[in-house]
């Protein structure tokens, strides 16, 4: 082992500071491949084979990218033709220092057996170190650090196969460095080259990202946009208060407006408007840019106006006629915003964007612009051969860069999703664009599942409690296979009764700190779409091991209790257990059995009980508060061939499913206390914050316009008044004012026990709750698991899970993940509705106003559980007259005015005009009013869409 | 931006060591004819001068002295251009009178002070160059001066740190390691019996990982007291060379 010492300078804070680092050389890092005898590699990386069929390469060759290689063509080297690359240790600290993202994508890349990279630890093999020379950049030595390396690779290949076929070939984007490269006798190609001379996948061209170079051919010489300031100046702007730093939110509506939220804490200004072309200054959506304010006579207001960049045109214009119509709204209005002007980029935050391609009008083009899905996003400039094959399909792109004087960011395409309107095409867009991670589980997170066939050890036989003689069953809704929760109840001889919970053990079979835990740590949560599951957890676990099915052996998690017949708790115990379920019931056929009083077999019993119990806990929850809201479900009945959804049902409560919910909120309850008892500053637990007052004004308003009351001081008061809101002759009234309620409430989220001293449950109007019942669905349960494990000694406990702040950073994981699990659901039901009316044609229907806007009403149809909107004002039309009254809220259309809770009749249709958002349009029927409402269409099936009013 | 990745994927550290590799350790004995005993010590970049008097009649008042062995005093010192920052390091600060004690306590531990009662043992190390493992570089030194010295004692003492970083320990942590945020504990062993003389951590580690760590410490001190036995016996076949002429 040899040793040398490198000695670097750093300045830190304006001081010089010389800092003396060892390096030591070794003798023992081996080449990784397979036809190397000298080398004493265990199990070597790269395969002897290594073939990638290409016209410039004839033979076997293994790939050496240079840092910007790396760095720009990412997507190229993700791909799966690509396979035997040596990854140089100077690229990969290179690439970790440029960008974390790409390091992290190329460090996955390593770690997939298939793919076949091979890290080589070169700055530390004796005969690759390199020193860096008087008067060379650390550019230039890095460069030449990988020709040294590749040229060893070239010469102990060569030695190894004796002179055999296979070759290095270095990779790189720079002219000098491959001519350089050619003077040591390397085989160098530009990545380009290499790319287009792939004879297995010609597509690959198209993912070629554009390297600075090749930008300069497509766009224009004007400038289009001021330049940005360097980092330098930006930072020191940003400390002496010239510029303020924030995320730029873009406008939906207006692609000429956008908002940056201004991070930093108790600043006068937290947010600045940013109009107009130059202003925005090629900041996209989520990317912290640095803003200058202008002074407060340039301060404008923000423009209602709805902008839709719909220039068909490839061409660098600029935009005047927008400059003025903002100038006119910001003369009248008063409610002028703090404005400013983007001066500099911080952080790039940008993703692979959906969307569809909007074709040339040149047939022979190769450049084109993407119509990103999210309406945030600017359109992207991509080139690409194969733009006929693309229209009509979704895809995905990658911005590489936006050029000041090109008018759109430059960009290339990654991937095909698949034809739009697709159901697997659209579900799979709807995924990528709520973040919703969905690939196949990979081989290290499937090596973790317990071997097959599986059966329950002698050990656990010891350690855990045999309740397998007692009267289980699951209670769920038809087709479930993921069951993580069992009942039962029996009668003690003592007259009280005992209930247990028995919740699935998945953390059993998931440890804390490997590869399955994490990617469910990850996952967060399991995504109910129509039709389809993402699961948290591998199949396996989640349909068959974890799965309480009836009639097997299954681990489970007991919370077992002693209670009175007034369903008053007397002893509460934990434990780890064996189940055996007796039946896997739908809630239909629980409900069946507790009807049916021929039935008189043990689990019917066992269900008379729980029902009965869970009555009581009912009552005794509503009296202290709890809240019953309501919001419109529907279920699709899908057909089970062509998978489109055939009819639309509103979800139906039985008795049971009030059962089930009663003892699992029982349980969550226990556990919680439980767990906050034994762990006060590493709980994890859920809350649900009290709404402010405010957000109740449109509650008490629609109720007021109904001469009713609704208190809304404290949840029992306002429990109590929504009961009281009936209207004789209208039932469904009951139902809307609760669907309002649920708008007005807080969302739900996890935190940890440790950092936050408000645990109140408002819906629940518990003092403390959490999550302890679907831990084959929900990632925050398995931790509650874990820590119950723990606190009841069943269970060895790990560092992360007594650490608080990895918990809340985990907590703001797991609650992202939901809120994007929940409006992907949002958007899943929203395209099957699609799908289902598309087939229908059009239907009318009888809907109630749910809110009254300025120039629209909301409307709700319950039978569909459906939410549209129609619209009194048209760009084409002179608008009818309106007057809106914010007291009502009324709105007053001619002469007839909306209350909110009236009935409207409604036709409704599918708009598939813009085929990337296609949307339900309603247009009124009833009440008639000339020039607005419409003649009631005749309802055929196949008759084409008339061309409705807006 | 992004700190330093202190443990690559395939195991090397920033300097090119696996996880327990120990760095370089060179050492010289008998540096100082003056003194009774005197070692310089390379533990890598560390380096570190030990000078050991005594044992002899306790200074000072006598007070001090204890009737059944002897006293032993350190001083531990740091020189003005050992940082990479120059920096003025007046005596007695906090740091330097903690150092001190604690190397009094290891070689309270090792040394057979019941054999000289009422008299002293001085023994002052000073750090010439610090980049990472100062305690284990002084002890180490200071053991390879005793022995100059020619005082009794148990056995060596070998003294090592060990960190912990991505669930793997760490043997013989450098500066950056040191200050890269994660845990270290210093150790002090007497590796022939296997007794601890010292154990020191100060930051914050999960239990379960508290053996793997000192498993770590332990087989790297038992690797240093290889090399220390190596320098001593060198040291005498160069003495014992030069005294039968």
């Amino acid at each position: 082992m040899l040793k040398s010492k490198t000695f670097v300078k750093k300045t830190r804070s304006g001081g010089v500071l010389k800092i003396v680092r060892e390096h030591y050389l070794r003798d023992d890092i081996w080449c990784g491949s397979e036809v190397c005898k000298e080398c004493k590699d265990e199990a070597p990386v790269l395969q002897e084979d290594a073939c990638i069929e290409s016209n410039l390469c004839s033979y076997p060759h293994y790939l050496i990218p240079d840092t910007n290689v790396v760095l720009h063509q990412i997507d190229i080297l993700e791909d799966n033709l690509i396979r035997n690359v040596i990854i140089l240790q100077t690229v990969l600290q290179e690439v970790r220092h440029r960008s974390a993202t790409v390091y992290k994508r190329i460090k996955d890349a390593i770690h997939d057996k298939e793919k076949h990279f091979y890290t080589f630890t070169n700055e530390h093999h004796r005969e690759t170190f390199i020193e860096r020379e008087q008067g060379e950049s650390a550019n230039d030595r890095n460069d030449r650090a990988i020709r040294v390396a590749a040229k060893w690779y070239t010469d102990h290949l060569a030695k190894a196969t004796d002179n055999g076929p296979l070759k290095v070939v270095l990779l790189t984007s720079d002219r000098a460095n491959k001519e350089k490269a050619e003077q040591c006798g390397l085989i160098v190609y530009r990545c380009e080259e290499y790319i287009k001379s792939l004879i297995g996948n010609p597509e690959l061209v198209d993912r070629l990202a554009l390297t600075p170079d090749d930008q300069n051919e497509i766009t224009g010489s004007k400038l289009l946009f001021p330049e940005h300031l360097p980092l330098s100046r930006i930072q020191t702007g940003i400390k002496n208060g010239m510029f303020l730093q924030g995320t730029f939110h873009a406008n939906r509506d207006n692609y000429l407006e956008g908002t940056v939220f201004i991070h930093r804490e108790g600043a006068v200004t937290n947010e600045v408007l940013l109009q107009g072309f130059q202003n925005l200054n090629r900041a996209v959506h989520q990317d912290v840019v640095a803003v200058e304010l202008f002074p407060k006579e340039r301060w404008v207001a923000p423009s209602s106006v709805v902008l839709q960049d719909d220039n068909p045109d490839d061409e660098d214009a600029e935009e005047d006629e927008t400059e003025t119509e903002n100038k006119s709204v910001a003369a009248e209005s008063s409610a002028l915003k703090p404005t400013g002007r983007v001066v500099g980029i911080i952080k790039r935050n940008w993703r692979p964007y959906c969307g569809m391609l909007s074709q040339s009008q040149i047939k022979e083009a190769t450049r084109h612009l993407f119509t990103p899905a999210d309406r945030r996003i600017p359109r992207i400039r991509i080139e690409t051969r194969q733009a006929a094959t693309l229209v009509g399909q979704r895809i995905m792109v990658a911005i590489d860069g936006w050029p000041k004087n090109s008018r759109y960011p430059n960009g290339h395409f990654v991937k095909n999703l698949g034809t739009a309107g697709d159901k697997e095409t659209e579900t799979e867009v709807l995924l990528l664009e709520h973040d919703v991670p969905h690939q196949p589980f990979s081989q290290a997170v499937l090596s973790f599942l317990p071997k097959m066939p599986w059966s329950i050890s002698e050990e656990e036989l010891k350690v855990r409690a045999d309740l397998r003689h007692l009267f289980v069953c699951s209670v769920d809704p038809p087709g479930c296979t993921d069951i993580d929760d069992a009942l039962h109840c029996r009668e003690l001889e003592n007259g009280n009764l005992e209930v247990g919970v028995h919740i699935a053990d998945v953390s059993h079979f998931i440890r804390p700190g490997n590869a399955l835990d994490q990617e469910a740590a990850s996952r967060g949560t399991t995504v109910y779409l129509c039709g389809k599951r993402i699961d948290m957890v591998p199949e396996l676990l989640s349909s068959n091991l974890c799965s309480l099915r009836s009639n097997v052996e299954r681990l489970a998690f007991s919370c077992i209790w002693e209670m009175n017949n007034n369903a008053e708790i007397i002893k509460t115990h934990f434990t780890k257990s064996i189940i055996n379920s007796k039946a896997s019931l739908t809630y239909a056929e629980a409900q069946m059995r507790i009807d049916d009083t021929t039935m008189n077999d043990d689990i019917t019993k066992s269900l008379r009980g729980l029902n009965k119990l869970a009555k009581i806990l009912k009552g005794r929850r509503i009296d202290k508060g709890a809240l019953t809201l309501s919001s419109p479900e529907v279920r699709f009945h899908i057909d089970s061939e062509t998978h489109d959804p055939i009819d639309l049902q509103t979800k139906e409560l039985m008795e049971t499913n009030s059962m089930v919910e009663e003892f699992m909120l029982l349980a969550n309850i226990s556990v919680a206390q439980k767990i906050y008892d034994e762990f006060s500053e590493c709980a994890l637990l859920r809350k649900h914050p009290a709404p402010p007052p405010s957000n109740y004004d449109i509650l008490i308003k629609a109720a007021n316009s109904r001469d009713l009351e609704i208190h809304t001081d404290s949840a029992k008061a306002l429990a109590d008044s929504l009961n009281n809101a009936t209207i004789e002759r209208f039932p469904y009234f009951n139902t809307l004012l609760r669907i309002l309620a649920t708008r007005c409430m807080m969302q739900a989220v996890y935190f940890c026990s440790g950092m936050d001293n408000d645990f109140h449950h408002y819906g629940l109007a518990s003092p403390i709750y959490t999550h302890f019942t679907s831990p084959i669905r929900r990632y925050s349960d398995i931790i509650v698991h874990r820590l119950l494990a723990v606190a009841i000694n069943a269970d060895s406990t790990y560092p992360d899970l007594m650490d608080k702040h990895k918990q809340s950073a985990l907590c703001s994981n797991l609650n992202y993940r939901h809120k994007m699990a929940q409006y992907a659901q949002r958007a899943s039901v929203a395209f099957h509705t699609q799908l289902f009316f598309k087939n229908r044609g059009i239907i009318n229907e009888e809907g109630f106003i749910l809110f009254v806007r300025k120039n629209a009403i909301i409307i709700l149809i319950p039978k569909f559980g459906l939410e549209g909107t129609v619209f009194f004002e048209n760009k084409d039309k002179p608008s009818p007259h309106l007057t809106f009254d914010t007291e009502g809220p009324t709105l007053k259309v001619e002469e007839h005015i909306f209350h909110m809770f009236d009935k409207v009749k409604v036709t409704i249709s599918l708009d598939a005009s813009n085929i990337q958002h296609q949307r339900i349009r309603m247009a009124l029927i009833e009440p008639v009013i000339p020039g607005v409402s419409v003649p009631v269409p005749e309802s055929e099936p196949e008759a084409k869409k008339p061309k409705l009013d807006r | 931006m992004a700190g330093l990745e202190l443990l690559s994927d395939q195991g090397y550290r920033l300097d090119g060591r696996k996880a327990p590799e120990l760095r370089k350790v060179q050492a010289r004995m008998s540096v100082f004819a003056q003194a009774d005993g005197s070692a310089y010590l390379e533990q890598g970049n560390t380096k570190a001068l030990a000078v050991v008097y005594g044992p002899h009649e306790t200074r000072g008042s006598r007070s001090k002295s204890l009737h059944d062995r002897a006293v032993i005093n350190c001083q531990y010192s740091m020189a003005t251009f050992s940082t990479a920052e120059r920096k003025r390091r007046p005596h007695g600060d906090r740091k330097s009178s903690e150092m001190s004690l604690h190397l009094k306590q290891t070689f309270e531990a090792a040394v057979l002070t019941e054999l000289y009662p009422r008299s002293q043992i001085d023994i002052y190390v000073k750090i010439l160059q610090a980049d990472g493992g100062n305690y284990s570089a002084c002890v180490n030194a200071a053991t390879l001066a005793l022995v100059d010295a020619g005082i009794p004692m148990r056995d060596y003492v070998c003294a090592c740190t060990a960190g912990f970083v991505e669930d793997t320990a760490l043997a013989d942590l450098c500066h950056a390691e040191e200050s890269g945020g994660g845990t270290s504990l210093a150790l002090a062993l007497l590796p022939r019996s296997g007794n601890i003389a010292l154990l020191q951590m100060d930051a914050r580690l999960h239990q379960d990982h508290l053996s793997a760590l000192m498993e770590a410490a332990m087989t790297a001190c038992k690797g240093l007291s290889k090399v220390l036995d190596g320098v001593v016996r060198q040291h005498l076949e160069e003495v014992s060379v030069l005294t039968s002429e």
